[in-house]
Formats: structure tokens, sequence, C-alpha cells
């Protein structure tokens, strides 16, 4: 190796740690303070000290975060159900069987995709009063598929679209229904499918800010980033840092170990979702 | 039976069948979508007040041209401007960082799965936490970042990054910059790996510079794939809400369309105003979507 081919290997990695350090650092130093206690707080560490849980216990105590815990896990998951129901017996529709209209209806799945929230903000808000909602979970996973079920009926779409023909037929010459063919053939064969759209609308809802913010007001109905984002201490100068920094990162870690885990079909769901669009 | 009737009404059973899987979903998203989106646009045609709903009267363009109307707002213009400088800043450093990443993830090196899943992790944390933790990073007395930067010497006092008006703006894209670079990257990562390697073989035996060969093979070859990540990305950066809102209130230097939209609908209960402000946003992104759909159009056809 000459001397150019080394420097050009250093330079190489040493841009590869820099992107790890800046995608990772901030989160890695919300976990370090977290473990401080309230003194230790206010003096800059790059390393832990020690095991410190108090926060931990703190942000139990202090804030009705078990109830936003809670609460966030059920938006989400009848917001994934929902939308992943409605989602698969569209997209069925959509990719198996020739239509007038099809193509249009794509298209607007896809423009409403694009929406903006607080576009619909106030007309949402009416609605959900109408129906009489308001301060209601019902009204999350409600106005939540504006944004989970366009994503979700794409992808799906898009997979059931690349499915071979002949397993369809055979089910239609056996006499199979509709309803058969979805549940019993293609069902099994969209696991993958099913587990990307899944995590990508449990994420998206996990995180939504906007209409939990508009249309929760008391702390028994709010979600978890309406809980950490109104967190506040004895006076509005001294927001409680330390159990800022625990409830950011017990909402954090599992999305950050699910990410994990499922790397890849992420990756291809959100490039489905976007490029291919 | 004969043949073709039978085809016929195989026809039309299959078409009746498709409507009938996709009414539940049309259902729920005309009511999500469609009902919220012209009511909203009916409103902002209205004096309409958060505690009389149901009293809304017609009062045509006042709250766009009129008096006290959203082109004399001067609040409003600001919101405007602030929503557009951010798009075109982060945009432009999240596709050219992107970029940067999304081409070493494209070697192969020992441990780029794991880099791979870091660079996923900003994605992943919610936008709420992330502005929480940056707010907690760039503390003006025990931020972390204005102890690196006075030890580096770049800064020579502690800088109030969420408080001076003028340092808001730049507190807001860095957060951005570093939450949204991962997907630009995944989007610019799929589409380099779609290339064919025999351009990149062929350059690499004529010698020719790694820098000269991306500009002159690669970034054309993903041009395509790459407008339609930016207009992706300028399409949420433009309706951005929670990261502003948490990390800087409503401040007048930072706000947004979707902030100013908010804070009149909510906060101040000028549904009609507000919702006339969140019309003029709806139109610009739909104006943006229909270049995003032409320009998918365009990168099909390429194909």
């Amino acid at each position: 190796m000459t001397a150019r081919v080394i420097v050009r290997k250093l330079l190489f990695y040493a841009l590869v740690v820099a992107i790890v350090v800046f995608a990772v650092f901030p989160f890695y130093y919300a976990i370090l303070s977290s473990l401080k206690s309230s003194s230790e707080l206010f003096r800059i560490d790059y390393f832990p000290v020690r095991w410190n849980f108090d926060n931990y216990i703190g942000v139990f105590r202090d804030n009705p975060f078990a109830t936003n815990l809670w609460n966030s896990v059920v938006v989400a998951v009848l917001t994934v159900t929902v939308s992943l129901f409605l989602g698969i017996t569209a997209a069925y529709a959509l990719a198996r069987i020739r239509f007038r209209g099809r193509g249009l209806l794509l298209m607007t799945i896809l423009g409403v995709s694009m929406f903006p929230q607080v576009a619909v903000l106030s007309g949402m808000y009416q609605l959900i009063r109408g129906l009489g909602l308001y301060n209601h979970l019902g009204a999350l996973v409600l106005s939540y598929m504006i944004f989970t079920l366009p994503f979700t009926v794409w992808v799906l779409t898009t997979f059931m679209r690349e499915l071979p023909k002949e397993l369809e037929e055979a089910a239609i010459l056996d006499g199979a229904s509709s309803w058969v063919i979805v549940t019993r053939v293609f069902m099994p064969l969209m696991g993958p499918a099913l587990v990307t759209t899944g995590l990508l609308a449990f994420i998206a809802a996990w995180n939504e800010f906007l209409f939990a913010l508009t249309f929760t007001l008391t702390n028994n109905e709010r979600t978890v980033p309406v809980g950490i984002a109104l967190m506040s201490g004895a006076s509005a100068h001294e927001l409680p840092w330390g159990n800022i920094m625990a409830a950011s990162v017990i909402v954090t870690l599992p999305l950050v170990l699910l990410v994990l885990a499922f790397q890849r079909r992420i990756v291809s769901g959100l490039t489905a979702g976007a490029v291919k669009g | 039976m004969s043949g073709a009737a039978g085809t016929d009404q195989l026809t039309r059973n299959r078409t009746r069948t498709a409507w009938l899987f996709i009414a539940p979903m049309l259902v729920v998203l005309a009511l999500v979508a469609a009902w919220p989106l012209l009511r909203t646009i009916w409103l902002g045609f209205t004096d309409a007040n958060l505690l009389r709903l149901d009293q809304a009267k017609w009062s045509g363009f006042d709250n766009f041209s009129g008096k006290h109307g959203l082109i004399h707002d001067k609040v409003w213009w600001q919101a405007v401007k602030n929503t557009l400088w951010f798009t075109l800043l982060t945009v432009s450093i999240e596709t050219v960082l992107g970029t940067v990443v999304a081409l070493v993830l494209t070697r192969t090196f020992p441990g780029r799965g794991l880099v791979r899943a870091a660079v996923l992790v900003p994605w992943a944390i919610p936008t709420v936490v992330s502005a929480k933790m940056w707010s907690w990073m760039l503390n003006d007395q025990f931020g972390i970042i204005n102890h690196m930067l006075l030890s580096l010497g770049v800064i020579h006092s502690p800088r109030a990054w969420t408080a001076d008006p003028d340092l808001l703006m730049t507190s807001v894209v860095m957060v951005d910059v570093w939450k949204t670079t991962p997907f630009m990257a995944l989007l610019i990562l799929a589409a380099l790996q779609m290339l064919p390697k025999e351009c990149y073989e062929a350059a690499q035996i004529d010698g020719v510079h790694p820098v000269k060969v991306f500009f002159k093979v690669t970034l054309p070859l993903i041009r395509p794939a790459l407008m339609v990540a930016v207009i992706f990305r300028a399409l949420d950066a433009i309706r951005i809400f929670d990261l502003v809102y948490v990390l800087t209130g409503t401040t007048e230097s930072t706000m947004t369309m979707s902030v100013y939209a908010r804070q009149q609908l909510i906060d101040f209960q000028q549904v009609g105003y507000g919702s006339a402000a969140s019309t003029f946003l709806f139109f610009i992104v739909a104006l943006l979507t229909v270049l995003y759909v032409v320009i998918g159009r365009v990168k099909l056809g390429n194909d």
C-alpha cells in the first residue's frame, strides 16, 4: 500500500466516524444526562459518571407519564390495526383488479399524503367536536388516518402488484371469493410488507404532535409527545431537564430498538413510499 | 352462456368487488381528509370564532385581502419568509450531506451495517424528543454545545441558542438537518443502488478521478430520483410545525406558516383568519405536489 492509499483510507474512516458521532451523540447525551442527579446535571461530562435512576422514578412520580405512555400505546396500536385492515382490502382492489378510475384514485391517495396537517386543522376540529370525540383518544385514531392510510394503501398496493398472477387465478378457478383470496391467499404472503407498513404507521402515530396537542385537553388523554412538550418545573424558567431526558429516553428506546431490528424493512418501505411514488 | 357474455359478467363482478373493497378506505379518507379540507377552506371565507363555530358568517375575501387581512399582516409575511428560508436552507444542506452519507454507505467496508443503523437513529427519534434533547444541549448556561465551541475556541462567550432572536433560526435548521439528513441519505442511497455497476467499472478502468466520476456519471444518472427526493423534503419542510413549536415556541423570528395558523386558530380562537392562513399554505403545497407528480412521471418515463 502506498502512502496515498493509506491517507485516503484514513480520511474515509474519519468521515465514517464523524457521521456516526453526529448521528448518535444527541441520544447518547440524553441518556448520559438522564442518569445524573439534579446537581450533577449542571456540570458538563462526556462520559457517564455513575448510574443514578432518580430521574426515571421522578418522571413517573411528578407527571402522569404512565398514563401518557399507555395512551400512546393504545392510539398507535389502534391506528396501525385500522389502517392495515383498510389498507389491505383497498390495496387488493387497486393492485389486482383492472377497473376504470384506478389510476386517478391512486393519484388522489398520493395527493392526500401530501396534505399539510394544519390545512385540515379547523375542519378536523369541527368534525371531532361534532362526533363528540374532543379530548378523547378516538379523536387521535380517527385523525391519524389522514397520514397513515394513504401511505399504507400505497405501499401495500406496490407490494401486492408484484405477486404472481397464477396464485389468484388458481383460487378463482376453485371458486374462492375475493374475501377468501385476500385473507387466505395474499395475507400469508404479505408478512414482510405488513410488518414494514405497520411499523412505519406505528412510528408516525407514536410521534405525532400537532393533532394530539390540539384535540386533547387534559393530562389523562394526552400522549407522550404532548406530555413531554408540556413538562414543566416549579417555574417556566426551571425546566426539569433530568426528568425530561429520562422521559425522552423511555419513549425513544423502543423505537431505536425497533429500527435497529427492522432496519432493512424500514428502509425498503420508506423508499417505496417516496422514490417509486 | 356465450364466452363473451361470461367474460363481461366476470368483469362486471370484478369491478363491483373492487369498489366494495375500496369503499371502507374511501369513506374514511373522505371523512378525515376531504371534508376537513373543504371545511377549512370554507371557514377561511368566514368570520368564524372557535367558541361559536356554528355562527360563522360569510365574509368573502376579508381574511385574505381585507383591511385586517393576511396581506396586511406583518407577522404573517414574516412567517411566510421564515418558512421559505427554512425550507431552502434545510433542503439544500440535507441534500448535500445526504449525498455524502449515501456515497459513504455505497462503499463496502467493515461495520457498514452498524453505520447504516446509527444513521437511522435520528430519524427514529420523535421530533418532540429531538427538540427537547437539542434544547438541553443548546442551553445557554449548561449546554454542551456552548462548552464544546468554547473549548475549541470557535466562540469566546456562551451563546443563547434558544433565546437570541438572531440565533434561533440557526438552531432550528441545525436540529432539522440532524433529524432529516438520514431520510435524505436513504432516498439517495436507494437511487445509487439502482445504478448499473458497469458505468463505474468503465470509468475506473479509464482512471477517471472519483470526483469527476461523481459529477459526470453518477449525478446525472440519479438526478431524477434526487429531484423527487428534494421536492418530497421540501413539502415536508414547508409544513414544519412540531420542531419549531417545541424548540422556540411561537417567537416571531422562527414562526412558520403552520405555527402561525395554529396560533390564530386555537390560541387566538380566530378560526376564520387561521383557516385562511391554512388555505394559503395548502395551495402552496398543492402546487408543489403537482410538480412532484409531474417530475415523478418524467422519471418513470425514463426507466
